[in-house]
């Protein structure tokens, strides 16, 4: 990063910081009763975003809520917080239940979708939302409208077309959209060494004519920074960012992944050294603005959303068995179907 | 009544539709100044611009993917695979995503939106330029898959696909471009996704076809009426999906014999579909076995020109099938 003289976290004030830390704090303890809930059979499958709260509060607090479009990344869980799902919501989906707001429990856990924030359909396929986001900012700029779109992914996803084509077309419009690359470094158990022979993620801008950065990913507030150049630039048409979040995952792909296969406890306990809220809470002390009362205050806070969104959660019904066959397509006077109950005629 | 071709009934609905609705947009390879390989989008792009006649980077998966991200942020794209044949590498974007997008999210994300594709053989255009590939797709719920083959019929389904509120699949025989000529009205009509359209009366046996398939199959269906005295019905599908099974079960009734043809390969072509649902739905009706004739079980249409003719459903090869269920 360049030098300044000021930072965009710098204005940053003392209630949105700890506003910053009461997300993290949440996602994560969202994100751990998650995996309870899997080993105790009461969720098929979970996939995490421990260790990658950060940049996804950073991405959050640095977005237009509501306004600016968003692709999330499957792990984004702290960004989709902040812009609007809740614990009870998160909760719902993970059981796929009546009430899940992402897909009415049809998709798996954490392929969140909830359009009053805009937060777009994810899908299984990685790296498929990156064209698609290309395309949502181009519609925003033929529109004049000073949308920006983010689009999340992981390292694994840049090894995909998808990839190469969505920073392209970025590049050849200069559209407004910020692509935000959260490196762990793992691809379930593929080691970034062998996804790519570059250093870094975003070096491959060079290669469509756009901007690259790479941040700590575990250091909210240099995220945030980043994020908000990143996406000021884009609304003022100054063109695509490619941001790589350096960062980790300190527990395994998804609760079906077995990680100790594929790296080492030494390497695994040395980044929880670097966790995300362990940094930034060393920040908050250093500025007076956290304590040990403080931190209990939170934890308590976050403690009674989690009981409650899991509380709640169990107690909802499945889905109606019939909603399964419901929507495939749209009501249209244009359409005509011959026979009832069959999807093709 | 104009009398159009295919291809001019495809640029002048073009045309129509971008004045109509502000948006709609054109988006793919050589779109734009150079009008299409085919010159399907000849004049839109004097008429309407950069911004509304895209000419994307050669890139099949992306030019879906983008046109899908228009798709939700307001736009209604109308995109173009210069060839079928080269479709494939969109096959994710189309069928995991803009066919499962209004399913995953509960219908909070649809996407509307035409693909129009030129497929089919008779141009020497080889196994990379030929293919049929339209069975792909009638496999997977969500998608919409469209194949008119006269100028009436494309400037009625296109004017009913650009208002309906999901992808859509538009095929467009590209040997019947310049070959097929038609009338088509010069009031305003749509035609109905999922209806089919009786193209010739008869008594003695049912055929179903569409694209290239459809037009040789009434030049047979003449030939033996003139020369065997054998009138078949000839239906024309339009639409693969919805399939109007309404019009073929009551063409059915009537004949009890029922002949399916597509220049799609014959084994797991759309035809094979439409002979189950007889077999299980109209089998008491049945005077005959269900007859399909379907492209050769080759990889792609040959390209010397006796091959490609092999492989081609030609009125011929299907006057022969046609005696063969008549005589059953």
């Amino acid at each position: 990063m360049t030098k300044r003289q000021k930072r965009p976290s710098d204005e940053l004030s003392d209630e949105q910081l700890l506003e910053m830390y009461y997300y993290m704090v949440l996602s994560r303890k969202l994100d751990e009763r998650m995996w309870i809930l899997n080993r105790q059979g009461k969720a098929s499958f979970h996939i995490s975003g421990i260790g990658h709260e950060a940049i996804q509060v950073a991405q959050g607090f640095a977005m237009r809520k509501g306004h600016d479009w968003y692709f999330p990344h499957y792990r984004d869980i702290a960004t989709c917080l902040i812009l609007g799902v809740t614990p009870r919501h998160m909760m719902l989906a993970l059981m796929g239940k009546e009430g899940d707001i992402f897909s009415r429990g049809r998709q798996m856990p954490e392929h969140f979708s909830y359009k009053p924030a805009k937060i777009v359909s994810v899908s299984s396929p990685v790296a498929t939302a990156i064209p698609q986001a290309a395309g949502t900012a181009l519609a925003s700029k033929l529109q004049g409208k000073d949308e920006v779109t983010i689009v999340g992914f992981g390292e694994g996803a840049t090894s995909e077309g998808d990839f190469h084509e969505g920073l392209n077309w970025a590049g050849i419009h200069k559209l407004p959209i910020v692509f935000v690359c959260q490196n762990n470094q793992y691809a379930i158990s593929v080691h970034v060494s062998k996804q790519m022979a570059v250093e870094n993620v975003a070096d491959r801008a060079v290669a469509y004519g756009i901007r690259g950065v790479v941040v700590d990913g575990n250091d909210v507030l240099a995220s945030y920074d980043v994020m908000k150049e990143a996406i000021d630039r884009a609304r003022r048409g100054e063109g695509p960012t490619l941001v790589e979040a350096k960062t980790y995952r300190p527990v395994p792909h998804s609760t079906a992944d077995d990680d100790r296969s594929y790296r080492s406890r030494e390497e695994v306990e040395a980044w929880k050294k670097r966790d995300p809220i362990l940094l930034f809470e060393k920040v908050l002390m250093e500025r007076g603005l956290l304590d040990e009362a403080k931190k209990q205050e939170v934890l308590d806070r976050v403690m009674a959303e989690v009981d409650d969104a899991v509380d709640y959660a169990l107690n909802q019904p499945y889905p109606p068995i019939e909603s399964a066959a419901e929507g495939v397509f749209g009501d249209s006077p244009l359409v005509k179907w011959s026979k009832k109950g069959t999807i093709n005629g | 009544m104009a009398i159009k071709t295919n291809l001019q009934a495809v640029r002048d609905t073009l045309m129509e539709i971008m004045e109509r609705y502000d948006n709609v947009v054109v988006m793919g390879e050589d779109v734009g100044p150079r009008g299409g390989v085919f010159q399907a989008t000849r004049g839109l792009y004097d008429r309407f611009g950069p911004d509304r006649v895209i000419d994307t980077p050669l890139a099949e998966l992306s030019i879906v993917a983008v046109a899908i991200g228009m798709a939700l942020n307001g736009y209604h794209p109308i995109a173009e695979i210069q060839f079928a044949d080269f479709i494939f590498p969109a096959f994710n974007q189309i069928v995991n995503e803009a066919a499962r997008y209004r399913y995953r999210s509960n219908g909070a994300w649809p996407v509307p939106l035409i693909i129009r594709a030129p497929y089919g053989g008779g141009v020497s255009g080889g196994l990379y330029h030929s293919q049929s590939v339209e069975a792909f797709f009638t496999h997977v719920p969500g998608l919409y898959v469209l194949a008119p083959s006269t100028p009436k019929d494309i400037v009625g389904l296109l004017r009913a696909a650009v208002q309906v509120p999901d992808p859509v699949l538009f095929f467009e025989h590209k040997r019947l471009y310049g070959l097929v000529k038609g009338e088509v009205p010069d009031d305003y009509y749509e035609i109905r996704l999922g209806e089919a359209d009786i193209k010739r009366r008869g008594d003695d046996i049912t055929v179903v076809a569409y694209g290239l398939a459809l037009h040789e199959a009434i030049k047979a269906a003449d030939k033996l009426s003139e020369q065997e005295g054998i009138e078949a019905e000839i239906i024309d599908l339009r639409s693969l999906v919805p399939l109007d099974l309404d019009t073929i079960y009551e063409s059915l009734r009537k004949t009890g014999k029922i002949l399916i043809v597509h220049e799609d390969n014959q084994t797991g072509g759309w035809g094979a579909e439409i002979a189950a649902r007889i077999a299980e739905e109209m089998f008491d009706w049945l005077d005959a076995p269900v007859m399909r004739l379907g492209g050769p079980d080759v990889p792609a249409v040959p390209y010397a020109p006796p091959l490609e003719r092999w492989f081609l459903p030609l009125a011929d090869k299907i006057a022969g099938k046609m005696r063969e269920l008549a005589e059953y």
